[in-house]
């Protein structure tokens, strides 16, 4: 993790990534809060960052915004270093925290224009079309919006700035489904005019629906990162048959798991990239009938979040391997 | 806290609709001595303990009858003395003059305290959120602020028995330290119910906190106005100038307790009769909509923070300028109140006439205004951290501002800002005096460079919170107790006779004693200097840690 450091601090970037992160570690007196971090945006790709709670999202974002200070580890912004040049690049993107809080003597829509300036000014018609699509009242002070509405505050300053970088944590958590989907239409947009959106997020309809590709971690560490169809691949199908005689072998099989045999009926769970090999097993037997459960988004993430280990690929297929 | 929280619904099902409005009171107190069960009995022990170490170094200043004349004597020749600690009934005994010296800074401090308990379990629990989690709980509507007063009350209550007890146990007439102690926690419970009114009409715990200790401030000045001048009733109208009207050690006068209590339970009375008139989280005065979108100048970081300074400004030099009127009025032909019996007479002219008082009382004065001014100070420096820990300062360090920018925006309300509390202060004194005294042209200038020589004091308190912010910031708060200390010290410090190595740890000690004293200029130059590095190295640290 520390050699990365000095490896990665010319070739860590590509001139096509918007954030990139090597073994980043972060300590908070004796808590380990990030522990060798990986994570890459490309330039122009909506990034579904997602975790458990306290897996060290925010920790991750804010180190991004150069407002915590790595321990070790390489970090890169925009082709800048965040502690560094905090200011600078700021001016290029814009932040949305997962707690917003207003100044309590200030109006929403002060708080908008305010933070549109300290960033280098914001579109007039894009704020005036983004509150009424937000159907958000900019008159109100700080303390009489909602949690919701104090969200739709922060995602109108940034969404109406022009930046190349949308930095979200948990956007959406307070937005009712109307806004939920004004939020989607949004950021389509964004991603349609090339801009990069690093999206921190617990609703997986969202992530489904918005990320090009997405990065998950696990107390303080990156456990997977691909596509959505990636990661489907790496996950469990449940299979329920009823065969034509005893099963065979399927217990032998490196990627069934949790089998049960009751008489000629089977239930197992099977690692999807090996779906091929456990179904020849069952049809060599005379399958009579077969239910296919494929695999959820939240299976996925269920998975993710609740293994004991954290699992990498090669981590899993070796507990796999040795379990019964 | 949160296994507090939790153990409300519990007490419901033990006693069904008992209480109804009141449901839960018992539960919210333990909750709320559990919160604070270091804080509170810490500062009722140091209350206690200012008060018996006066009282026990008495006897070691003052020896014999003869020691004990003379300090009577001059005290009564010197008005100065009455603005900060009231009026002297009982110098002859170590308990009166415990009480006299001690009574207004114990009364200040338990006022404080309690009414700051009030507001912090009441309508801070509502700013926070908190409360709304409590009050879904079984907990009846008038339960939350039951428990604050009664909380705050106790406090009062244990602070005057301990104070009591500690005064006695040094040696003290026991008969005269229960009425202290009775003066002292009696306060206390004004404050409590001044507290409790605030809390129903601010809407921010910050705007609670104020009102109560701008409540304090005037009626404390009510009482020194009272005190230094010929309008003596004016004391009699502050619960401030209650404590000393007691005599506790001299005559005792018991009935003038009555009117703290009657005045406490008006206030809570009035607290009460507020409370069903609002929503939880709402204060009585609805706020106004604001603009749907911000004037022009509202675009740099020092814009903003104008807007978050600017309340609290302009409320300190409102304050300060009534004040610097004030005094700079009585502080002509203060003198008169000496009285003019042979003895008197020869001790103002030991003090070099009527002038030479007139003078001492005017650098009584700036000594006082210097101490309090630099409250403003901490209080501004903690916005930075109240900012950063309502988690409102991450936005703006995520546009293009830096931290230094940042910060800038707000010392410049710190350091300048302490800069035009005290300017105006020593204009309107100057102004004041001059007025009085028939001599604008010739006092005016005189008495404001006196004034204004207390800056640097004043900026150093304000680097020190500042390095406190940089350096340390879950500390930040320290800063009060660090001001608080160098007051102590410097009020405190000599008549306890405390080494000089002590002293000069307080900036206020090095300030020269102006007009009554020679002006030099090298210590006020140094303390500039330290104020300067203070800040430095406060502004370094900041660009170095983690926010948050």
């Amino acid at each position: 993790m520390t050699d990365n450091a000095a490896s990665t601090t010319t070739s860590g970037t590509t001139a096509h990534e918007a954030i990139g992160v090597a073994g980043l570690r972060k300590t908070f007196g004796r808590t380990t809060a990030l522990d060798g971090l990986d994570l890459h945006v490309e330039t122009g790709e909506v990034h579904g960052f997602l975790g458990p709670n306290g897996s060290g999202k925010s920790t991750t974002i804010r180190v991004l915004l150069g407002l915590l200070h790595a321990d070790s580890g390489d970090v890169h912004l925009l082709h800048g270093d965040p502690w560094r040049q905090a200011a600078t690049l700021h001016r290029r993107l814009a932040y949305v925290p997962g707690d917003v809080n207003l100044w309590p003597n200030l109006s929403g829509g002060e708080v908008i224009d305010l933070l549109g300036r300290l960033r280098g000014g914001l579109d007039k018609r894009r704020r005036a079309e983004l509150i009424e699509r937000f159907e958000l009242d900019p008159t109100k002070k700080g303390r009489t919006y909602s949690k919701g509405n104090r969200q739709k505050v922060a995602l109108v300053a940034a969404l109406a700035s022009d930046v190349e970088l949308l930095v979200l944590d948990e956007p959406t958590s307070g937005l009712d489904p109307l806004m939920e989907a004004a939020f989607q239409e949004t950021i389509r947009e964004v991603r349609g005019q090339g801009r990069t959106v690093l999206l921190s997020s617990h609703i997986l309809a969202e992530v489904e629906a918005l990320c090009d590709r997405v990065s998950i971690i696990r107390a303080g560490r990156t456990v997977e990162t691909g596509t959505l169809d990636d990661l489907r691949h790496l996950t469990r199908t449940s299979i329920s048959a009823e065969l034509a005689g005893h099963p065979n072998g399927l217990a032998n099989l490196p990627h069934v798991h949790d089998l049960r045999v009751d008489g000629n009926t089977v239930h197992f769970d099977v690692d999807t990239d090996a779906l091929d090999e456990a179904l020849r097993r069952l049809t060599d037997v005379g399958v009579r009938s077969l239910t296919s459960t494929p695999p959820t988004l939240e299976e996925l993430f269920l998975r993710h979040y609740t293994d004991e280990l954290p699992g990498t690929e090669a981590e899993r297929a070796e507990k796999a391997r040795t379990a019964p | 806290m949160t296994a507090n929280v939790t153990h409300a619904p519990a007490a419901r099902e033990r006693q069904p609709a008992a209480a109804g409005s009141l449901a839960g009171t018992g539960q919210l107190i333990r909750l709320a001595l559990r919160r604070d069960r270091i804080v509170l009995p810490v500062w009722a022990l140091v209350i206690a303990f200012l008060a018996s170490s006066g009282a026990s170094a008495y006897e070691a200043l003052y020896p014999d009858p003869a020691d004990r004349a003379g300090l009577t004597a001059s005290v009564a020749a010197n008005p100065s003395f009455a603005i900060m600690f009231g009026p002297a009934y009982d110098l002859e005994t170590a308990g009166g003059f415990a009480a006299w010296r001690f009574g207004t800074i114990a009364a200040l401090l338990t006022s404080l305290i309690a009414a700051f308990t009030v507001t912090r379990h009441t309508r801070q629990e509502e700013d926070t959120g908190r409360q709304e989690l409590l009050s879904s709980a079984v907990v009846g509507r008038y339960a939350p602020l039951t428990a604050g007063v009664i909380t705050a009350g106790l406090f009062s209550a244990a602070t005057g028995a301990l104070l009591a007890a500690m005064i006695a146990g040094v040696g003290a007439d026991a008969t005269g330290s229960v009425a202290f102690g009775a003066a002292v926690a009696l306060c206390g419970l004004v404050f409590t119910g001044v507290a409790a009114v605030t809390a129903q009409l601010a809407e921010y715990s910050r705007t609670a906190n104020t009102l109560a200790g701008s409540t304090f401030g005037v009626l404390f000045l009510l009482r020194a106005a009272g005190d230094t001048s010929e309008a003596e009733w004016l004391s009699w109208l502050s619960p401030v100038g209650w404590v000393h009207r007691v005599r506790a050690f001299a005559e005792n006068e018991w009935w003038v307790l009555a009117l703290p209590a009657a005045t406490t339970l008006a206030l809570c009375a009035v607290a009460y009769a507020l409370l069903p008139k609002r929503d939880v989280g709402m204060s009585l005065i609805a706020g106004r909509p604001g603009r749907a979108a911000a004037k022009p100048g509202l675009r740099t970081s020092l814009a903003l923070s104008w807007r978050l300074h600017r309340g609290a400004l302009i409320g300190w030099l409102v304050g300060f300028a009534v004040m610097g009127m004030l005094f700079g009025t009585l502080a002509s032909g203060v003198g008169d109140i000496v009285g003019d019996s042979a003895e008197m007479k020869q001790m103002l002219q030991q003090m070099g006439g009527a002038r030479g008082i007139e003078d001492a009382f005017l650098s009584s004065i700036t000594g006082m205004v210097a101490m309090i001014g630099s409250m403003y100070a901490v209080q501004a420096t903690l916005r930075m951290r109240y900012e950063e820990t309502a988690l409102r300062v991450e936005p703006l360090l995520t546009t293009g501002v830096g931290r230094l920018r940042w910060l800038g925006g707000h010392l410049l309300f710190v350091l300048a800002g302490t800069a035009a509390v005290l300017t105006v202060c020593a204009a309107l004194l100057g102004l004041g005096y001059g007025l009085s005294s028939g001599d604008v042209g010739g006092e005016w200038p005189r008495v404001f460079g006196a004034t204004l020589a207390q800056l640097p004091a004043m900026w150093v308190v304000a680097g020190a919170a500042v390095l406190l912010f940089g350096l340390v910031p879950r500390a930040t708060v320290a800063a009060w107790a660090l001001a608080a200390a160098f007051v102590l010290i410097s009020m405190f410090g000599p008549i306890l006779e405390l080494p000089q190595a002590v002293l000069n740890v307080s900036p206020f000690t090095h300030v020269p004693q102006l007009p009554h004293a020679e002006f030099t200029a090298t210590p006020l130059l140094w303390l500039t200097a330290t104020a300067a590095v203070l800040v430095a190295v406060g502004m370094t640290a900041l660009r170095r840690r983690d926010i948050g």
